[in-house]
């Protein structure tokens, strides 16, 4: 297997996750005694040079976060909240960082703390990830014991404090502006943007939100520079990404390795290839509101804006492999069935849409009717451009790009 | 009375909410969260009785209607169910005699399904209380509910 590229993982099975002082003996929190001794504009400055995208899954631009919420925290206390929300089906790497290494997300959190002069963060831990929330109190724990959080950190004039809030089973709730209402104590219901969280986020404040792989890049950054990091990747989206890779290969798993890898090489190489007997017929890149792609991607580089250029869509990572011997309309089925399942209700195109689109698709399985899926395609468009968060703008995604790759095979399975 | 002790332990303030209910829930032999409850902590945190239900009736994973002792969650998201989930719940349906959404006459498993529990590489994958449990075969389904019987 050729050797992976990590900067979250860095410390995966090589710490004692409980243990604090292995952390710190790995170079830990040497990042935050680094920022600390620079203003945080420079901290901005040095994110925005590395090109570091959010690998929540939208991609944007970190940077250009940490200066949107900057720009509004002067004298205005602002919040960092942590979107540890996993819930992307196919995906589960910030678990695996969360559990392994939770001193590397809290030193991130302490370094975009200090760049948006917020004084306090929020990590916001879906509720069925019990053993994640157990580390990472026990991480922020010895973290106040050992000074690195708390007031004046290290001898400087920055306090932060931060506190875990557990979720409680809703994959919507990973939506950045959903999960402020929840962490409000509210039912998890989208707000309306803008104003963007960077503006007016947590209680009606400036929020940097940002998910615990991107968080967990700030250290690295920092302490070896932006020219170290964009030398890692590709040109666009510089850097390493974890891929969670699941389905029908032989050794499904996380890894992380630089931008640009082909999916040929993250099954063949590191996922040890199909499983005996299968032939691949199709992946799922980046989760249920992701995008499908078959064998002819296999060799193309991955990346933010490339896969944009191919209508695909990278996500949060997650590589789903489907074998030869799976029905694609199963695989659809229970994509919709999931949205029309975690639909919140608020706005109707969501509502009824998720709804039509999986009684349009039970109709199509049993009457292989073509013209059902072109219908299929035009409610998720409408749903796409009508709908108040990403949950009813995402059924669109899978939609489109398996009646692209694999129309032919979807009616062949209904004869 | 343990309502009132429990509430104590976390700050009055409205966003504590899910923790509370969680606490809550858990210390209750039947999982979950009764109208005494509710109200309890409508008044701690001085909201109305209505969003604390609105609350608890969002989340997946809060239940205002009894439970059995220990909840197993069957990961129903496209991988695991690529992966055969089918067979699983069948399993379990089998062993328990029970459908989803059901607790056992002894009270003591309610079958659930739940969207993707992060551990698609182990999957078919499942829950019981915080235990998970992944590579799922029937047989290895059939012992870890005998454990949990003998328990």
């Amino acid at each position: 297997m050729p050797k992976e590229t990590r900067i979250a993982l860095k410390n995966i099975g090589l710490i004692d996750p409980e243990n604090i002082q292995d952390y710190i003996d790995r170079g830990g929190y040497c990042a935050l005694k680094k920022a600390l001794n620079q203003n945080s504009e420079q901290i901005t400055e040095e994110i925005l040079r590395a090109g570091l995208r959010g690998r929540g899954g939208a991609g944007f631009s970190t940077g250009l976060k940490n200066r949107f919420t900057s720009q509004n925290t002067p004298g205005n206390y602002g919040y960092v909240v942590c979107n540890a929300d996993e819930g992307e089906p196919g995906t589960f790497k910030d678990r695996i960082i969360m559990e392994q290494d939770p001193h590397l997300l809290i030193e991130g959190m302490l370094i975009a703390g200090y760049a948006v002069s917020a004084q306090k963060g929020y990590i916001y831990i879906r509720g069925e990830y019990s053993l994640c929330i157990q580390r990472i109190q026990k991480a922020i724990n010895d973290a106040v014991t050992a000074g690195f959080i708390g007031e004046k950190i290290l001898g400087s004039n920055y306090s932060f404090s931060i506190e875990v809030k557990p979720g409680a089973g809703s994959y919507l709730c990973g939506e950045e502006l959903t999960l402020l209402e929840s962490l409000e104590g509210k039912r998890g219901y989208p707000r309306i943007k803008p104003p963007f969280p960077a503006e007016k986020g947590l209680w009606g404040k400036p929020t940097l939100i940002n998910n615990v792989e991107t968080l967990s890049h700030f250290p690295s950054i920092i302490e070896n520079g932006a020219e170290w990091y964009i030398q890692m990747g590709t040109e666009k989206t510089p850097g390493t990404k974890i891929f969670t890779i699941s389905g029908n290969v032989k050794k499904p798993g996380y890894v992380e390795v630089a931008l640009g890898i082909t999916l040929r090489s993250l099954i063949g190489d590191y996922a040890g290839g199909m499983k005996e007997g299968k032939e691949l017929k199709a992946i799922l890149l980046g989760g249920a509101a992701g995008t499908f792609v078959d064998a002819s991607m296999l060799d193309y580089p991955l990346g933010y804006d490339l896969l944009k250029e191919k209508d695909a869509t990278l996500g949060s990572g997650a590589v789903i492999v489907i074998d030869d011997q799976t029905l694609l309309t199963d695989v659809l089925k229970s994509i919709l069935e999931f949205f029309k399942h975690e639909s919140c209700g608020k706005c109707v195109p969501c509502r009824v849409g998720c709804k039509q689109l999986l009684l349009l698709f039970d109709r199509f399985c049993s009457e292989g009717d073509e013209r059902l899926l072109t219908e299929l395609e035009k409610q998720a468009t409408m749903m796409s451009k009508t709908s108040l968060c990403p949950l009813g703008q995402s059924p669109i995604l899978p939609v489109r790009s398996i009646l692209r790759y694999f129309k032919h095979e979807l009616i062949l399975e209904t004869q | 009375m343990l309502t009132q002790e429990l509430l104590q332990r976390f700050k009055p303030h409205k966003d504590n909410i899910l923790q509370i209910l969680h606490a809550l829930q858990n210390a209750h032999p039947e999982h979950y969260l009764t109208d005494e409850a509710m109200r309890n902590v409508a008044k701690y945190l001085n909201i109305s009785l209505s969003s604390v239900y609105g609350v608890a009736t969002y989340y997946t994973m809060f239940s205002v209607k009894p439970r059995g002792k220990y909840i197993i969650r069957v990961c129903q998201s496209p991988v695991c169910r690529m992966l055969k989930s089918s067979v699983i719940f069948d399993t379990l349906k089998g062993v328990l005699n029970v459908e989803i959404g059901e607790t056992t006459g002894d009270k003591l498993f309610t079958l659930e399904v739940t969207e993707c529990l992060g551990r698609c590489g182990d999957a078919v994958s499942m829950m019981i209380n915080e235990s998970y449990y992944g590579n799922l075969t029937p047989e290895l389904v059939k012992e870890i509910i005998q454990m949990y019987k003998n328990k």
